[in-house]
């Protein structure tokens, strides 16, 4: 093993070892267990961010292979990793805000009876998270993928003696696996084009080879894209994540916004010479970079418009997620994958903090989630409403947090297609609103229920510590990319992607002032609405009723799905195939059979008498029988 | 030392018989060591067996018993044999070992006929010569046919008998095809008919192929010849449904790659896209049963239907990625399902009843047990890192290899997997615990120590599954050639 072999191994071993040791001792390890975690963390991000560091710095790039894993016929996967700025980012984006809603869930979850069962989950998340980022091939970041997917089945299902949690667990597992369904077949599609899954050696496959086999290269697109809409919950698949809103906060924070959930993007852009290079249309007419785009931006609005009117805190975040993702495969689609990359690295901050602060908000509350039942938090939460306040700014990007450099990237990266550009800056100015009438009900105002008021508190140290190191994030983190083509961003991120030829951007100042003026003017509507006059959403509610419903209901979606794919199938399955068509008709032929050449011995076991006479009655009797066939 | 493990297990356990029948504590210890001894001996196979031509026929051994030279015993092992000589005796010894508690009358005959059973499945796959075969074959219908008829529960007879007379009939044309072998070719050695075989007329290898797929089709079970399982299990005690999935089912496979492939290449070729359309909708139809199942052990059959359906989908992509997925998938499908089964037996003998709605929440009570029963669940689903990811991920690519069609046909399946085995656990071991499994006492050492002999090896072959592939890659690539020169 060589220096950056061991770094790796540490990297990705240290929560390993975590998740070891609490998972078989942590009953015994008391408050231990969640220390224990954190200091694995820490273990990880010092070389992780060393590793990201000396990537996107040191101008590192390495593909290593350790072992065989799998070997058949001509088929050869390796357990290896790949060093490149893209896994830099990740990496550090990944074990850094880990290590702090690691050691905020020290605080959260103090209370809890699965104390140690929940770090021991938490590490063994990293664990696989970091395996996906690091894998040099295909099926290597498959493991990582269904890895992480395990550690969000375990943790929305934390509290699995409740029934909604075990419901939401369940839920998001199938709907990841119908995405992971396109995981496999693209893979098989890739062995069966290239015979071989490293990406660096598809990436040179595809080079040479994309003008005959275009249109399968498209496929594979397509098909690893279906992967990302159900990790990264895009249309269709993303009912899973605001059900996954059941697990406990931090995880929310950690794995439902910041690292896991980004997944897709990650895939979209470790495989950018698909999308870059083949052109084909295969759905819809359109090339599978276009519908990467057009999904994205769809998504981002329809789950921005979901957040408007709903009422829960940790779920209007969700929608949020959700619309912030899209942003992100919008600009992917558009071959601007530093953007999608970079709103991803701001948005883990950003994201990952208001999810603290909502949880901060939930822990003074007694987990209350209702907004509606909040009012006035600010002057009991002085430091959550701060830190949310930031994260909200950066979500809505108001300059120069975070979100605001990004977004405008994104929002110059689709310029060129006016229907995506404008869809999204509607959608920059819903989020701007729906986040403020968030923050605005729950910190300003009168208090809506003054028992709980009452006895709201502001949370200790190990829990504020962290949300102000991220907030710092959400304030700085954007400042990277200051100067578009020529930032610090663009130039770490150089020659990372591969790129279709004469592609550019443009130049024009029409994004940013867009984006601006969508940020100012929800912010502005939020406090109109919510703060200055009040009773204007009720009245607004009641006026266009039908689509505040709508909304609310959430286009009812869950419904249609629920009653096509669950129940219908359930009932189709029980009745028509199982009973009728295995029990009735296939064991039932077995049976018949058994029971006809049964009925059989039994008639011709009462002809053998052992009686000669009976015979030789029979034997005249088959004669005659005979004897007329013949005659007739 | 290869008819040693074959027969030792048979003749150890006679002397079982002159035992007192309140000996209980003395047979299940003499019962276990000679299990436990078996299996030692069948990893002594490996200590002789030479791993660098794993392809041919190791440790022969042929006799001329009374004249008959067309019929000599003749055994020996290739890699494919000896890996799943292994899985026979690893599985009978820790099904012997769970029985303590489950088994409570005639235990004497209990012994007997699993360590009989034994040497039956270990003749199969050591068999070189095509009537001893056949006899071993029917051989393990007597052993099994009683532990499902003395120890099953209310339904037992008609299970019994469906199995044994389901599977009998399957053998009937095997035995016509033997015979008109033994007319053309003079003999029953496989080692002369494998290289002479392939050259008969394509009508003559068809005729031939049927007659001996039909018996391994409705052992595997392959669609529609599946409905002996879920009764076989249902009424089978928890050791006979390990060994049933475990073992018996494999033999199917084994038949096919054994038999069927290499001796009738190009009836094979004209059957291919029949087994192949068999098995998709054993996976998806399979699955589709085992999700409204009200009965654990049935929910468990039937997912044996789906898993049987990819490894006989790697079988018909008939390339060296398909060949070796199924053989992974055979050893993962053994140890994972024989693991459920024994989960589910230990619910048994704790609370009297299999069905699922009678349980809610156990996680709460019983913890180790759950987390055992979650990691085997995630494994049968084919979660990468475990042993059921390697095979299905084989299967499926081998037959997309092939047929891409056919990989977009049967992957739904790894969806319809995580729906039946997640509704299981949401609703056994997640929940609010009920009042009566509350009571319920976690794993015992005894039981913990049969789980975790099965998990080193589930996880064993997740993460580092070329130990496993190396026992019959050259076997995987021999049939392979013999399918493409044709």
């Amino acid at each position: 093993m060589n220096f950056w072999d061991t770094l790796v191994f540490i990297t990705v071993g240290a929560p390993f070892v975590g998740f070891l040791i609490n998972g078989l001792f942590g009953r015994k390890l008391g408050k231990f267990a969640g220390w224990l975690a954190t200091l694995m963390l820490l273990i990880s991000a010092i070389t992780g961010g060393y590793l990201a560091y000396s990537t996107l710095f040191g101008g590192l790039t390495l593909d290593r292979d350790i072992y065989l894993w799998i070997a058949a016929g001509d088929l050869k996967i390796p357990v290896g990793y790949i060093l490149d700025p893209l896994t830099g980012v990740m990496l550090f984006v990944v074990t850094f805000v880990s290590l702090w809603i690691h050691m905020y869930s020290i605080g959260y979850m103090a209370e809890d009876e699965g104390y140690w069962r929940y770090f021991s989950y938490l590490n063994m998340f990293v664990f696989f998270m970091l395996l996906l980022v690091l894998g040099n091939n295909f099926a290597l970041t498959f493991v990582g993928w269904e890895g992480v997917g395990l550690a969000s089945y375990l943790l929305i299902g934390f509290w699995y003696y409740r029934d909604a949690p075990r419901q939401a667990g369940m839920k998001a597992f199938v709907v990841n696996r119908i995405g992971d369904a396109g995981f496999l077949l693209g893979m098989f599609l890739i062995f069966a084009l290239f015979g071989t899954l490293k990406y660096s050696e598809v990436s040179q496959a595809v080079i040479n080879n994309v003008e005959n086999l275009n249109f399968f290269i498209g496929l594979a697109g397509l098909l690893f894209f279906i992967a990302a809409t159900g990790k990264s919950a895009q249309i269709p698949l993303y009912v899973w994540l605001p059900d996954a809103m059941e697990g406990p906060t931090p995880v929310s924070a950690l794995i439902h916004a910041a690292t896991m959930v980004t997944a897709g993007v990650y895939l979209v852009s470790r495989i950018s010479f698909i999308y870059s290079l083949s052109d084909a249309p295969v759905l819809f007419g359109v090339p599978s970079s276009m519908l990467v785009s057009y999904i994205g931006a769809l998504t981002a609005f329809f789950a921005a418009t979901m957040a408007l009117v709903n009422n829960d805190i940790k779920r209007i975040l969700a929608f949020s997620t959700i619309s912030q993702l899209g942003y992100m495969f919008a600009a992917a689609g558009m071959f601007s994958y530093s953007a999608g990359i970079f709103h991803l690295y701001t948005h883990a901050f950003f994201k990952a903090l208001l999810f603290l602060a909502a949880g901060s908000v939930m822990h003074a509350m007694h987990d209350v989630l209702d907004i509606q039942r909040m009012g006035g938090l600010r002057k009991k939460l002085p430091f959550t409403a701060l830190f949310m306040g930031i994260g909200g700014l950066a979500l809505a990007g108001i300059p120069p947090f975070a979100g605001f450099f990004s977004k405008d990237e994104i929002l110059i990266a689709v310029e060129k297609q006016p229907f995506l550009f404008w869809l999204l800056v509607i959608t920059a100015f819903l989020t701007a609103f729906y986040m403020f009438r968030m923050f605005f009900m729950v910190f300003f105002g009168k208090p809506r229920d003054t028992h709980l008021y009452e006895h709201a508190h502001e949370s200790p140290a190990v829990m504020l510590i962290p949300m102000g190191i991220l907030a710092l994030g959400s304030i700085l983190a954007g400042f990277v990319g200051l100067g578009g083509e020529k930032s610090l961003w663009s130039a770490l991120l150089h020659d990372t992607f591969t790129l279709p030829e004469h592609f550019h951007l443009s130049h024009s100042s029409l994004p940013m002032i867009s984006g601006i003026i969508a940020g100012f003017s929800g912010v502005i509507l939020a406090y109109i609405m919510y703060v200055l006059a009040p009773n204007i959403p009720v009245v607004m509610a009641k006026v266009f009723k039908p689509v505040y419903i709508i909304l609310y209901r959430r286009y009812w979606v869950d419904e249609i799905y629920e009653f096509i794919f669950v129940k219908t199938l359930y009932a189709i399955n029980k009745w028509i195939l199982y009973l009728l068509i295995d029990r009735i008709i296939i064991d039932g032929t077995v049976n018949a059979l058994a029971w006809i050449s049964y009925a059989f011995g039994a008639v011709f076991r009462k002809l053998q008498t052992g009686s000669v006479r009976t015979y030789a009655l029979w034997l005249v009797f088959g004669f005659l029988i005979l004897i007329g066939i013949l005659t007739l | 030392m290869l008819s040693l493990v074959i027969f030792f297990p048979l003749l150890a356990s006679l002397p079982v018989m002159f035992f007192d029948p309140k000996w209980n504590k003395r047979i299940w210890v003499y019962g276990t060591l000679i299990g436990a001894l078996e299996f030692v001996f069948s990893l002594a196979l490996l200590y002789y067996f030479d791993f660098s031509r794993v392809s041919e026929f190791q440790l022969v051994e042929k006799y001329i018993f009374l004249g008959l030279k067309d019929a000599p015993y003749f055994v020996g092992i290739d890699g494919l044999a000896l890996i799943l000589i292994l899985l026979t005796t690893f599985l009978t010894f820790l099904g012997i070992v769970s029985s303590y508690n489950y088994i409570k009358h005639q235990i004497r005959e209990y012994v007997v006929s699993m360590l009989a059973l034994e040497t039956a499945m270990v003749g199969v796959f050591s068999s070189l010569n095509l009537i001893q075969f056949f006899i071993f074959w029917e051989a393990q219908l007597i052993p099994m046919f009683i532990l499902i008829a003395l120890w099953g529960h209310e339904n037992k007879v008609y299970a019994a008998f469906k199995f044994l007379i389901y599977t009998a009939l399957g053998s009937v044309p095997m035995l016509a095809a033997l015979i008109w072998i033994y007319l053309n070719f003079g003999t029953f050695d496989y080692t002369y008919i494998i290289l002479q075989s392939p050259s008969l007329a394509l009508d003559v290898q068809k005729w031939l192929f049927l007659a001996f797929s039909l018996g391994f089709a409705i052992k595997v079970p392959m669609f529609p010849f599946h409905t002996w399982l879920p009764d076989a299990h249902v009424e089978a005690p928890t050791a006979g449904s390990v060994i049933l999935a475990g073992i018996l089912l494999k033999m199917g496979i084994f038949g096919f790659l054994r038999y069927s492939l290499p001796m009738f290449p190009d009836a094979f070729e004209s059957f291919r896209v029949l087994i192949a359309v068999l098995s998709i909708i054993g996976i998806i139809y399979g699955g589709l049963m085992a999700w409204v199942q009200s009965d654990m052990k049935k929910l468990v059959a039937y997912s044996s239907v789906a898993h049987m359906g990819f490894a006989m989908l790697g079988i018909a992509s008939g390339n060296p990625i398909g060949l070796q997925g199924a053989v992974i998938v055979m050893i993962s499908h053994g140890l994972v399902t024989g693991a459920l089964f024994l989960l589910v037996g230990m619910l048994y003998e704790r609370r009297h009843t299999r069905l699922i709605r009678e349980y809610s929440g156990i996680g709460k009570s019983v913890p180790w047990f759950s987390t055992f029963f979650v990691i085997m669940a995630l494994a049968s689903i084919g979660l990468p890192g475990l042993s059921g990811f390697v095979g299905e991920f084989l299967c499926l690519l081998g037959a997309y290899q092939y047929e891409p069609l056919w990989g977009y046909l049967a992957v739904p399946g790894v969806i319809i997997a995580a729906v039946y085995l997640l509704s299981l656990v949401k609703r056994v071991i997640f929940g609010e615990l009920d009042k009566e499994s509350a009571q319920m006492k976690d794993i015992s050492a005894r039981e913990a120590f049969i789980l975790l002999a099965i998990l080193v090896f589930v996880i064993w072959i997740g993460i580092y599954p070329k130990t496993f592939l190396d026992f019959t890659d050259g076997v995987s690539e021999t049939i392979s050639t013999v399918l493409y020169m044709k």
